[in-house]
């Protein structure tokens, strides 16, 4: 394989497969504060 | 007009009556399922091949974070905040918009009759992969010995081979609807999702190992930089994400109408988004590694063997697997990732016209599926198991396609966007419980660069469509199978909507209980207005 297609490939998978992981866990994070922050009304 | 149909009392549970995901990751994956389809197999990496190879990246990018995903977030913030199928959204949303939503319906049933032919097809090689029955010549087995295609025209000569595996997987798929949301679309998402991504994974693997996979990389990612100047380069791309991500049909307006009023649609869309795209780049390498091989062991370019859609899945294919050391294994994985993906692509298209039908008539589940998942298998099997099915189904699928979905979507988007002005009351819906929150950004995208994305894909659709016929088909075929049906889809959709609704359908914007910032726990008010009053007493707190 050439440099530039090297390049190519590893820059695709990290910006399309790193996103992903960034949007997961982006999305269990906030996941995980909204729970916290209902549970004091779900107690109350 | 009244504008909440018969009685508003007494209604039964909402969520119970219609049905819900049970948690966010049931709905994810559904969503995942739908949106990775065969098109992401066999369709994105002759795509990237063709308009720049590894430059085709960005387009790519740009396509999807400035057209695919804002668009995705609109139909879920549509279905999300009206909670219903696409033309009670719609009516909920506008009353006079309804028919946009029975327009998205007619597309989808139309799309699940010839799709269901497809995993037909991939299912029958599957079996196929284990004894090579291709023989030496996979395209004259294709087109003679397996579908039997004559000339082209209109036949009712049925071709058994095909017609028992499209029997098989329209039984399969009712089988799946008539369980219902969560556990028959949740359940089989659920189960196959996790499937179909293990067994791509080790067809990449495999693929990777093979001799010569790496000139086929060389060929998918060498940059071709010259391409990022290119119009109908961008085109692609855009048309790329668009028919990827199964938007702007019903069916992620549908989904997200089950979803529990307090999840994160953004941090969710982001993840289907995301998560479509990886699933093609894996496609991208595995079927580049193996076409790389296949060149080698022809002694040709990669570009002479590279294909897409039915040439790329049922002729090079098997003609890789009959090369390739363990290629039976290559051959089950590959179709039998085509029928899994196939099947959960299919299901979602399906749900759009039962949640439609649903909605409308205030039929059970089991009649639903029935009145609607007959006469489509019906029709499946008069139009596509036949000795013509092949040319009915490229032409059906083309014009579909290019002037069904592409139409719909611009039109929803530009009423939604423009003619009703409700992307703001919908980025605050999205925004109660969504990070990152969505504001101007997301509405001029979504109304001015989405639209003009999608457009520039329509023209250049049209200009080549105008300038020669399709695929040198006759002209009686494309206006009969391309042209009018595309013209009937609105038509029809628009009488639909003048059908009445089900009694106590509530079609006054957001239904009650819909408010996604209202209390968990929230108990029945005195308040005598409908809107104000919260369908269920429990809710979806528990569900994530």
């Amino acid at each position: 394989m050439s440099t530039a297609a090297i390049v190519m490939m590893v820059v695709a998978m990290i910006v399309i497969w790193g996103g992903l992981g960034l949007t997961i866990a982006s999305l269990l994070r906030h996941g995980a504060v909204e729970n916290r922050a209902e549970e004091p009304r779900r107690n109350r | 007009m009244s504008t909440t149909a018969g009685r508003a009392t007494g209604q039964p549970d909402e969520k119970g009556r219609r049905g819900a995901f049970s948690s966010r990751r049931v709905f994810i994956l559904a969503a995942i399922g739908s949106a990775v389809g065969l098109g992401n197999i066999w369709r994105f990496p002759y795509v990237a091949y063709e308009n720049g190879g590894g430059a085709f990246v960005l387009p790519y990018l740009v396509a999807l974070l400035t057209a695919g995903i804002p668009f995705l977030l609109l139909d879920y913030a549509i279905g999300h905040r009206h909670r219903g199928s696409a033309p009670l959204s719609f009516a909920r949303l506008r009353r006079g918009t309804e028919g946009l939503g029975w327009w998205q319906v007619g597309i989808c049933f139309v799309i699940a009759t010839y799709y269901a032919a497809v995993i037909a097809w991939a299912l029958r090689y599957t079996f196929f992969s284990l004894d090579e029955a291709w023989g030496a010549d996979p395209e004259g087995f294709f087109f003679g010995e397996f579908l039997r295609a004559g000339d082209v025209e209109v036949t009712a000569d049925v071709v058994p081979g095909v017609l028992v595996p499209l029997v098989l997987v329209w039984l399969a798929v009712l089988v799946i609807m008539a369980l219902g949301v969560q556990r028959g679309i949740g359940a089989t998402s659920l189960v196959l999702i996790p499937v179909l991504v293990l067994a791509f994974a080790a067809l990449v693997v495999q693929a990777l190992l093979l001799p010569g996979a790496a000139a086929g990389l060389d060929a998918l990612f060498t940059p071709d930089w010259s391409a990022l100047t290119s119009a109908p380069v961008w085109a692609a791309a855009f048309g790329q994400i668009f028919f990827s991500l199964s938007i702007g049909f019903g069916i992620m307006i549908t989904y997200a109408s089950y979803v529990g009023r307090r999840e994160d649609m953004i941090g969710s869309g982001l993840v289907v988004g995301f998560s479509n795209s990886s699933f093609e780049l894996l496609a991208g390498i595995g079927v580049f590694a193996a076409l790389g091989f296949m060149a080698q062991a022809g002694g040709v370019a990669v570009g002479e063997v590279a294909s897409d859609g039915i040439g790329l899945a049922f002729i090079a294919f098997p003609t890789i697997i009959s090369q390739a050391p363990a290629g039976a294994l290559l051959g089950v994985l590959f179709f039998g990732s085509l029928v899994i993906a196939g099947i959960t692509s299919l299901v979602s298209v399906i749900e759009v016209v039962i949640s439609a039908v649903r909605d409308k008539l205030d039929t059970s589940r089991r009649t639903a599926t029935l009145v609607v998942g007959v006469p489509a298998a019906v029709l499946s099997l008069v139009l596509f198991s036949t000795t013509s099915g092949i040319y009915v189904l490229d032409v059906v699928d083309h014009f579909v396609n290019q002037y069904g979905i592409l139409v719909v979507a611009l039109v929803s988007m530009l009423v939604v966007a423009w003619a009703l002005r409700a992307l703001t009351g919908l980025s605050e819906h999205l925004n109660v419980h969504g990070r990152p929150r969505v504001g101007a950004g997301w509405r001029v995208l979504t109304s001015l660069v989405a639209p003009v994305g999608l457009t520039i894909v329509l023209v250049f659709a049209l200009r080549d469509d105008l300038a020669a016929p399709y695929e040198g088909y006759p002209g009686w075929l494309l206006l009969g199978f391309g042209w009018l049906l595309v013209v009937a889809l609105p038509l029809v959709g628009f009488l639909l909507a003048r059908l009445p609704w089900r009694a106590g359908t509530h079609l006054d914007g957001p239904p009650p209980g819909s408010d996604p910032a209202a209390p968990l726990h929230a108990t029945p008010t005195t308040d005598p207005t409908p809107r104000n009053r919260p369908v269920t007493g429990h809710d979806e707190g528990g569900l994530r």
